[in-house]
């Protein structure tokens, strides 16, 4: 008989930092989550740092985050036979003897707590850089307030990278919180670093109608200046560099910028799955600080927006999981910043162009 | 609020106003006009191929 492999390649870049968490998430109990397909155990030890590990007993598998699981001192003991691991993911102890099998050990993940993400390395730990991780200041940051949240989305996470990187679908999927017609109308400027791996998208409106999002928040209404300037770090990090100003108010020479609003919408786009994503996002302002008001309007206007995209995405990806390999789309001058967003993504998972849309 | 990129090897597309076409430039200065987003990346990955007098 003649056998036939069929190899499926992973969409999903490895070698690579994901948020997997706010650090706010992690505490002195055991937390789970999925990140590129591997189930993670996390926890933050007495001493306060981050740990994370295998979420599965090499015994049997059973999720080291599931109770009857539990967190003794900074040992994780499992809920099904009793093996215990420490913060390292060595076994110390397992039930009925004393001697402990030299294999008996959980995946330790490189783990780096900043800008308050906690991001982990998936791929080979020895490849594991800090200083690669890429940076969103603001989200902790004195002179900046910020609210955050988490969405689950049952879709591909290539599709939440099509979908930021093309702001133009805000005027129709977002209309009456972040969405009018100047965002679609507006030329972009696209420019992609080839060594840096970064791809900024640049739509400059200049006599742009006020939406709710920002009028409420910054008291601005009617006309106004509003600049969207894109910085995508493949795979994960997404940032929106947003201002907002009143008509004819352009930073000075020197920088300075004292009469606009800056408004940094940042994205941690995270595989949980092939098919599933976690969209963490961020809304981090220099202005109304400590304002609980505004905040609140924020988070809850964000949020929806986010789940609108949800919404939309998960649609999405059932109708592409059930087409077949090859269908055909097409791409217009909005889409010149995706497109260089997916060729980044293909060539960190050695996949080609990347041009055309990928099955996973 | 940051400008544009800046490195060596910086790819740039511009949506030229007024019109539906794209001006791509290279990290090398050339540049080439195109009418899409696919059109106007195959030619700038292509370097140097296709380079030298734009249009």
């Amino acid at each position: 008989m003649t056998g036939v492999t069929i190899v499926l390649m992973s969409s999903i870049p490895r070698d690579q930092w994901y948020v997997a968490a706010y650090g706010r998430e992690i505490g002195q109990e055991l937390f789970g989550r999925t990140v590129c397909g591997e189930p993670i155990l996390f926890w933050r030890t007495r001493a306060g740092t981050v740990t994370a590990v295998s979420d599965r007993c090499v015994h049997r598998r059973f999720p080291l985050s599931e109770a009857p699981s539990r967190l003794v001192d900074d040992q994780v003991l499992c809920g099904y036979h009793g093996f215990t691991y420490g913060a390292d993911g060595g076994c110390v102890a397992v039930p009925g003897q004393a001697r402990v099998p030299r294999t008996a050990r959980l995946r330790s993940y490189r783990v780096v707590e900043r800008d308050s993400f906690v991001w982990v390395w998936i791929g080979d730990p020895d490849a594991a850089d800090a200083s690669r991780v890429p940076r969103a200041p603001w989200l902790d940051a004195p002179g900046w307030t910020t609210v955050s949240g988490m969405e689950p989305l049952r879709a591909r996470f290539g599709l939440l990278v099509d979908n930021l990187l093309d702001l133009s679908h805000e005027t129709y999927l977002h209309g009456g919180y972040i969405g009018t017609p100047e965002v679609a109308a507006t030329p972009i400027t696209t420019e992609v670093d080839e060594e840096a791996g970064v791809v900024y998208v640049s739509r400059r409106m200049d006599d742009a109608e006020c939406p709710p999002f920002y009028a409420k928040s910054t008291g601005l209404s009617g006309r106004i200046m509003r600049w969207q300037d894109i910085e995508y770090t493949p795979p994960c990090l997404y940032k929106l560099h947003s201002r907002i100003a009143p008509p004819g108010v352009r930073p000075g020479a020197d920088g300075s910028d004292p009469d606009a609003f800056h408004v940094e919408v940042v994205y941690a786009i995270t595989p949980e799955t092939e098919h599933t994503t976690h969209d963490f996002w961020a809304v981090a302002r220099d202005f109304a600080l400590g304002d609980q008001g505004v905040s609140d309007f924020l988070a809850e206007q964000n949020r929806t927006v986010v789940l609108q995209d949800v919404a939309a995405l998960d649609v999405l990806e059932r109708v592409i999981a059930a087409e077949p390999a090859g269908c055909q789309e097409l791409s217009i001058n909005i889409d010149t910043g995706g497109l260089a967003a997916r060729r980044l993504l293909a060539r960190l998972t050695g996949q080609g162009s990347g041009a055309s849309r990928r099955r996973a | 609020m940051t400008g544009g990129l800046t490195g060596r090897g910086v790819l740039r597309v511009v949506w030229l106003p007024g019109s539906d076409l794209l001006r791509g430039t290279c990290h090398c200065g050339a540049a080439h006009v195109a009418e899409g987003p696919v059109e106007v990346w195959e030619w700038l990955l292509a370097h140097p191929t296709g380079h030298g007098a734009g249009r």
